[in-house]
């Protein structure tokens, strides 16, 4: 099993571990709830050192990550960083990801430490091209900070005015003097940021973020990163992503630019775009008691329509909603169906998935 | 260190059984709550059904997952404990306190075969 360098740290602040990935990794510290609502309203660090990181560097290197990747490479600036997936190219999903743009020859690519070597394995497969792959993961440390507080904390540890980096946006910068590249990016629907550091610095980073935070900052483990990111409709890998799904099925169109360039699986896509998706992923809502989870089946009346993805009572709205893929024409808003809950059906509502609003600062 | 009371009987699946009067009410234990994390809804049975020892009678959802609560004793369910519907959190508040479920026991020699505290708390170790 593998540990990340904030292991210790995890285990001073009581924190409840547990295997994901092959790392142990901290689900909760004191409440999920807690920690939920503490990145909606000020602040909330994410241990991400599972994540995997790749570099590509080359003349070609921004060929290599266009014909790998769905959104649109060639468009991006320097120190953007853009969201989509790679293909197979059957349209299905290898894993979703972040590119980092350094300049023309060298990207960063971010990616599900899930995924890690599966997609180290199909990238350097298809890798016909004049640059250099390398996985990265083991080398570097990564934390995130996310809630309307993360800017005014972290700007007092940096060496660049953090407010003036846009969304979606990098900058290398100095923290207590030593290198640490931040992006204005996170997966929780709210502002924050996301630092990238040997090993040593984060440790550093982390701790310098708990002291400056003070009372406005708590440790949030991977129970609340789901949660968070399931009230946003954000996608999770493995639910609803998959080798099987497709990414418009999954309703992330906006990170497939079939217009653009050419990239593996988009055929597939393109005709699945002309031919709409025969399932798409919807949100649901419980009218009756209970919780609808990950894998349970959805119906009408007797018939098989779909599955839930994600499911959750969502600890801001109270509500329990699910993610679902759902075979169309049962995806339309305000269609009853009903999901099995071990052996007993309860009724669903189909509804919109962004069951919270985001708040990203631009 | 969860919390263990003394004279109540318990399973290796972390129930509690509290024997009064002949009946038996049935909870989860301080260490399954606190496994468990913040527990959001319980799935209770309905009055009148049976119970088979082993078997599972209730499902607890923490915000991450649901878990079956497995009946200690086998009989008939005479009365379920309603709060519970409105105010799931009440078990993690206190665990023994709130019981799910008082059955009216098939076969008393049953709880002989259940774990005492002493024994429990080993396992919990």
């Amino acid at each position: 099993m593998k540990k990340t360098v904030l292991y210790d740290s995890h285990l001073l602040a009581n924190a409840k571990m547990v295997d994901f990935a092959g790392f142990m990794m901290p689900v909760v510290y004191t409440s999920i709830t807690e920690e939920h609502n503490y990145v909606r309203e000020k602040a909330g660090m994410f241990d991400v050192s599972h994540m995997g990181e790749f570099y590509v560097k080359g003349t070609e290197a921004e060929k290599f990550v266009d014909n790998i990747f769905t959104n649109d490479v060639v468009t991006m600036n320097n120190n953007q960083v853009l969201y989509g997936m790679m293909c197979y190219p059957t349209g299905g999903v290898v894993d979703d990801l972040l590119v980092y743009k350094i300049n023309k020859d060298s990207f960063i690519m971010i990616v599900n430490a899930s995924n890690i070597d599966k997609d180290f394995d199909w990238a350097t497969k298809n890798n016909t091209f004049d640059c250099t792959l390398t996985n990265e993961s083991e080398n570097i440390s990564e934390v995130a900070l996310q809630g309307p507080l993360a800017e005014k904390i972290l700007n007092k540890l940096t060496d660049f005015d953090l407010t003036t980096l846009p969304f979606f946006t990098f900058q290398y910068m100095k923290i207590n003097n030593k290198d640490v590249l931040v992006s204005r990016t996170g997966y929780t629907g709210e502002d924050g940021f996301e630092i990238y550091a040997d090993h040593d610095v984060i440790l550093n980073v982390w701790n310098e973020i708990l002291a400056e935070g003070k009372e406005n900052v708590m440790p949030c483990g991977l129970g609340c990163r789901d949660t968070l990111r399931f009230e946003v409709a954000l996608p999770l890998y493995g639910n609803e992503l998959s080798k099987d799904i497709s990414p418009l099925e999954a309703g992330l169109g906006f990170a497939v630019k079939l217009d653009a360039g050419n990239f593996i699986g988009k055929d597939v896509l393109v005709a699945q775009k002309l031919n709409r998706t025969t399932r798409r992923i919807v949100g649901l809502k419980l009218l009756d008691k209970g919780i609808i989870r990950h894998g349970y089946e959805v119906y009408h009346n007797d018939t098989l329509v779909g599955e839930v993805t994600t499911g959750y009572k969502s600890p801001c709205t109270g509500e329990t909603v699910a993610l679902a893929m759902i075979d169309r024409p049962y995806d339309k808003l305000k269609t009853e169906l009903t999901v099995d809950v071990r052996g007993k059906r309860k009724k669903v509502v189909v509804r919109n998935k962004k069951f919270y609003q985001k708040s990203y600062k631009n | 260190m969860s919390k263990i009371v003394k004279g109540l009987y318990y399973t290796n699946t972390h129930e509690w059984v509290k024997v009064e009067e002949g009946f038996a009410y049935i909870g989860i234990t301080d260490y399954a709550q606190e496994s468990l994390g913040e527990i959001v809804f319980v799935e209770l049975p309905e009055e009148e059904d049976q119970a088979e020892a082993g078997e599972e009678f209730s499902a607890i959802e923490s915000v991450k997952a649901a878990s079956d609560v497995l009946s200690p004793i086998t009989g008939i369910i005479v009365l379920v404990n309603d709060d519970l519907e409105d105010a799931p959190e009440l078990i993690n508040e206190d665990p023994y306190e709130n019981w799910i479920v008082k059955v009216e026991m098939e076969n008393k020699s049953e709880i002989n075969k259940l774990l005492s505290a002493e024994e429990y708390k080993e396992i919990c170790e």
